[in-house]
């Protein structure tokens, strides 16, 4: 089932009824959520993410806009008519009733021809539970299940019905650190053995980009980048998405360009064709640096962290934004950690230029 | 000018409160053996006042629940197979089968130092064997038994309905909240003036001067008027109007914690409820009343109490004889267990006392049964 | 659940689903409404006929259909009640009964709910227990004891001085261990680092008590000082126990004042005025310190 939202918009009224400002949580979104896609909006606290989600379950009513389900308009449509499963974040689950129950209260509401019998519903209570690896635990209560079971049993509950699309709300976000990596895995097995559409919420990259199929960077309710998750990260349209995405983060210099030569400092670093001259903003991912005795980009060397495979070089330099400069170099190249300075040559395709005022992207030919 | 004395005053006042030699005197001297004690001295006149009218009372009551004394020249009245007291056939008095019998202590004869009291089981006897106890027990069983289901159904109906709405919330439960702040006599006068018929005519109410209010707007649903209240009225429609005025006084509380609990539930269930597209009746069933239990059982259990306590209601009403204007003497008609230990409290405290430790095992056992059947019924 | 047999949920009639569910939501909004409209008229239903008996005649009153308003407004009926039912000496009594253990006892409450939250000393805990335990007996059982020792001290019939009269409806409720237990719960909240702070300033206990810990339990405090005074007021058993005539609460002269001895007929227009003069000071607490009121029941279950 394919998940259309055309020109969605969601206002609150203001809190505070003097002052009379209204909160755009939401702002004109439009975008189609191909059919079995597993979508992850994307964004710091407050930039409407949760909102969205909530306005596709029909918790929440648009103040513009239209939702699509396939071809039918569900705009007007209550949360219970629309055949959706969500997973709260705390995952609301029943604490009167078992494991069992939990997952069999959708089915036990189904009306009509739809209405099925006892035994049916035990055997698509075990089918779900199955799915998600808890059919040893129906008969627990909820209080008896450790976090990362008590959200297995939340996406057992809102698969059992068999959604047209699937919603989770921040899934992981009260799960401790190794829970998290092994749950993010689950429900993308799950996504793809159900290939049910399913869209999910969180703040955090590493989340996203790690099993969504697409992802949707917002900020203050404004859509900034979609689009396949390793596209977005190597391509940010602006230096909010390419600040947002990537850890560690990317590092962020004050540059110009002048004739057709990027500088850092006083130093031309790359050569940028068809870039007017003027100031920008520069982004350089950490994995952009090749340590160059000849390199144009000299810092000041901090720290060498050796982890593995990599080592983290962790340097200053006047004309960075960041308060160090950390760059992700293969550990085969050897670094005098006892050296005063640090020269780097930069790979193109790892530096983006940002207009300084607008903090739009602004592309340049890579040789 | 004026200003000035003041600060010279508050000046004088402050040296006289801070000098270090009234400092001296005192925190050395009185101030360290006061700071040892002085949790005991604070507490001092609570635990007089505990210990007198509290924890004193607790022992003497049970104390004068199990004490007797004999009067040798007691009448023992004679009855008949039947139960029925004999009269005298020549003098027309109650006829007499001997003399001499157990009774309870009187404060009053203690004073005297009249009689040698005795440890015994005869006021608990006399209670039991009382022909109004019967009709205490049936007067209390049915009073509870029918406004505690009927209120807390109620309460718990209007509270969902409160909690649903978002215009007016705040107006309503305001106004259903108004019945608890009232003198349960007053109000009890204001429903027996709404159910009293005027110039009552027990055999043809036609005959009556007014109906009244309830009668009237009864009649229009086309219901015959019924004699409530009044002279001639029936047990049942005495007890009809004793449990609306009931149900009617216990519905604030009950609405107030009950809703309490609905607004501290979280949302979350009602909202994944919703997406399951649970239809209101099951929402309710399965999850509001669930979720609700420890509330539910928490007003059922005070329900029950104040069931098993009623009195000023009934007063309110019917007034100090507990029944309406001339019917039959002996045990008042609506007479309950409070209202018979303040009857015997003059007579014989001794009998008013075990019928209070009686009181108090019926409370403690239906509060237990109580918490047993609701732990079936609780789930977490 | 293989990947077959995953269907999505049939495909309805959108248009008619949609209009379906919104007759529904506004029916069911009539429906709550109409129903919490009906019952809050049912509870309003008693005071509004009190209030408008009392300004009726006689006459009027014993129409066989009665007016939902009165023809003729007739005040004369309060100042009637006033005197038939002796209401001024009531109303004196209650207030006197009611302020004097509302001072009295607050100031108990806060002292020892302080003792039992701030202070260490042998044996708090088991006393504590003890006081608790003794909320689970009815008050019943109290009450036939302290009418058996009020007697023994004279504090009862006819002839008792006015100090003796008043003394003797107030002393015995003067401890509430409810009241202490609410309290002290409060105070608990407070964190003790307040108090041992004030304690390295050489702060004394009672103007610590009286600087952070009242301000901070205020709340608290005025629920229990209307709770207790609405307690004086709605007081029916004991003082008609323990009272002359001279020395009645509100209560004990209202129900009878009005009857007719022999004939039990009433005249209700004036006994409404009465049971409404008794019932506006209530409104009045009530309009204005509702919020108190509902916080302090709502914590506690009790009536007064």
């Amino acid at each position: 089932m394919k998940v259309e939202l055309q020109n969605l918009t969601k206002i609150f009224p203001s809190r505070n009824k003097k002052s009379g400002e209204e909160v755009i949580a939401v702002n004109n979104f439009t975008f189609t959520i191909p059919d079995g896609q597993l979508v992850g909006l994307l964004g710091p606290s407050g930039c409407g993410k949760s909102t969205t989600l909530y306005m596709i379950s029909g918790l929440q009513q648009p103040t513009g806009g239209k939702i699509f389900f396939g071809d039918e308009d569900v705009t007007e449509l209550s949360p219970e008519n629309r055949g959706i499963g969500l997973v709260f974040q705390n995952y609301a689950l029943y604490p009167h009733m078992t494991v069992k129950q939990n997952i069999m209260f959708p089915l036990q509401n189904l009306k009509g021809e739809d209405k099925m019998t006892k035994d049916q519903m035990i055997e698509r209570a075990y089918e779900a539970a199955k799915l998600v690896q808890i059919d040893e635990l129906m008969d627990r209560k909820p209080s008896e299940l450790s976090g990362g079971q008590q959200q297995r049993v939340a996406i057992a509950r809102a698969l059992v019905k068999m959604p047209r699309v699937l919603l989770l709300d921040e899934p992981l976000s009260n799960l401790d650190a190794r829970l998290r990596l092994q749950t993010r895995e689950e429900i993308r097995r799950i996504q793809r053995e159900t290939g049910i559409t399913t869209v999910f919420v969180t703040h955090d990259q590493e989340e996203a980009m790690s099993i969504s199929d697409i992802i949707v960077v917002m900020k203050l309710g404004v859509v900034q980048q979609i689009g396949k998750p390793q596209e977005v990260y190597d391509d940010p349209t602006n230096l909010f998405v390419a600040k947002f995405l990537g850890t560690p983060p990317i590092n962020v210099f004050d540059g110009e360009v002048k004739g057709g030569k990027l500088y850092i400092g006083e130093s031309a670093i790359i050569d940028v064709p068809g870039v007017d001259d003027r100031k920008v903003i520069v982004g350089v991912r950490p994995e952009g640096f090749i340590p160059d005795a000849n390199g144009a980009l000299t810092c000041k060397l901090n720290n060498v962290e050796v982890m593995g495979r990599d080592v983290s070089v962790v340097s200053a330099n006047s004309a960075s934004l960041n308060p160090v400069v950390r760059s992700i170099i293969d550990a085969d190249y050897k670094i005098n950690k006892n050296a005063e300075y640090v020269s780097f040559s930069l790979k193109a395709h790892k530096v983006f230029l940002f207009d300084a005022e607008t903090e739009e992207r602004i592309r340049f030919e890579v040789k | 000018m004026a200003e000035k004395k003041q600060n010279i005053f508050v000046w004088f006042v402050e040296i006289f409160c801070k000098q270090w030699i009234w400092k001296g005197f005192f925190v050395n001297l009185v101030y360290k053996k006061f700071d040892k004690w002085k949790a005991w001295i604070y507490l001092a006149p609570t635990l007089v006042l505990l210990a007198i009218f509290t924890i004193w009372p607790i022992f003497n009551t049970v104390k004068m629940a199990f004490t007797v004394y004999w009067d040798p020249e007691a009448p023992i009245y004679e009855y008949d197979e039947n139960g029925e007291i004999v009269y005298d056939d020549d003098t027309g008095k109650l006829a007499i089968d001997g003399y001499g019998m157990y009774k309870g202590y009187s404060i009053i004869l203690d004073i005297a130092g009249e009689t040698d009291f005795e440890f015994g089981f005869n006021n608990f006897k006399e209670i039991l064997n009382y022909d109004g106890f019967f009709r205490i027990m049936q007067n209390t069983i049915i009073l509870c038994v029918a406004t505690v289901p009927i209120s807390t159904f109620l309460a718990l109906l209007i509270a969902v309905c409160l909690n649903a709405i978002k215009p007016l919330r705040r107006f309503l439960q305001t106004i259903f909240f108004m019945p608890y702040v009232t003198n349960s006599i007053a109000i009890g006068m204001v429903f027996a003036a709404m159910f009293n018929i005027v110039g009552v005519n027990e055999h043809n109410l036609d005959l009556s001067k007014s109906l009244g209010i309830i009668n009237n707007i009864l009649g229009v649903f086309g219901v015959d008027p019924v004699n409530w209240i009044n002279q001639g009225s029936g047990y049942w429609a005495n007890i009809a109007v004793m449990i609306i005025y009931i149900v009617w006084n216990a519905l604030p509380f009950k609405i107030l914690i009950l809703l309490g609990g609905l607004q501290s539930v979280n949302k979350q269930y009602y909202e994944a409820a919703k997406i399951d597209s649970t239809p209101p009746w099951r929402v309710f069933t399965r999850i509001t009343v669930p979720l609700l239990s420890p509330m539910i059982t928490y007003v059922v259990i005070t329900g029950f109490i104040g069931g098993f306590k009623e009195y000023t209601s009934i007063v309110g009403i019917f007034g100090e004889t507990m029944q309406p204007p001339g019917a039959e003497i002996g045990t008042p008609r609506l007479q309950t267990m409070v209202g018979y230990i303040y009857d015997k409290l003059g007579d014989s405290e001794g009998i008013a006392s075990a019928a209070a430790i009686l009181l108090f095992i019926l409370i403690f056992a239906v509060t237990l049964v109580n918490l047993r059947v609701s732990k079936k019924n609780t789930h977490y | 659940m293989s990947e077959s047999k995953i269907v999505t949920m049939k495909e309805k009639d959108m248009k008619k689903v949609a209009s379906a569910q919104k007759v529904m939501g506004v029916l069911g909004k009539v429906f709550l409404y109409l129903f919490l409209c009906v019952m809050a008229l049912i509870v309003v239903f008693p005071f509004y006929w009190m209030i408008i008996s009392s300004l009726k005649t006689v006459p009027e009153y014993e129409q066989a259909i009665p007016t939902l308003f009165p023809e003729t407004i007739v005040w004369s009926n309060y100042s009637e009640a006033i005197k038939t039912a002796n209401l001024y000496n009531l109303f004196k009594n209650t207030v006197i009964v009611g302020v004097v253990s509302t001072i009295l006892s607050l100031v108990i409450t806060v002292i020892t709910a302080f003792v039992f939250a701030r202070l260490e000393f042998k044996g708090r805990d088991a006393l504590f227990a003890l006081l608790l335990a003794t909320m689970m007996i009815p008050g019943e059982l109290f009450t036939i004891t302290n009418y058996v020792t009020v007697t023994e001290w004279g504090w009862v019939g006819a002839g008792v001085t006015p100090f003796e009269g008043y003394a003797v409806l107030i002393v015995p409720f003067l401890v509430s261990v409810f009241y202490i237990y609410l309290l002290r719960q409060n105070f608990m909240q407070i964190p003790n680092e307040l108090y041992l702070a004030a304690k390295v300033d050489g702060t004394k206990d009672l103007k610590y008590l009286w600087k952070v810990m009242i301000p901070l339990a205020l709340p608290t405090l005025i629920s229990i000082t209307i709770l207790k005074m609405m307690g004086a007021w709605n007081s029916y058993v004991w003082p008609r126990l323990v009272t002359t005539k001279e020395y009645h609460l509100i209560t004990n002269g209202l129900r009878t004042a009005f009857q007719d001895a022999n004939t039990g007929n009433a005249n209700i227009p004036q006994q409404m005025a009465a049971v409404t003069l008794v019932s506006i000071p209530l409104f009045l607490v009530f309009i204005f310190l509702r919020k108190y009121i509902m916080k302090g029941v709502s914590r506690s279950g009790i009536k007064g």
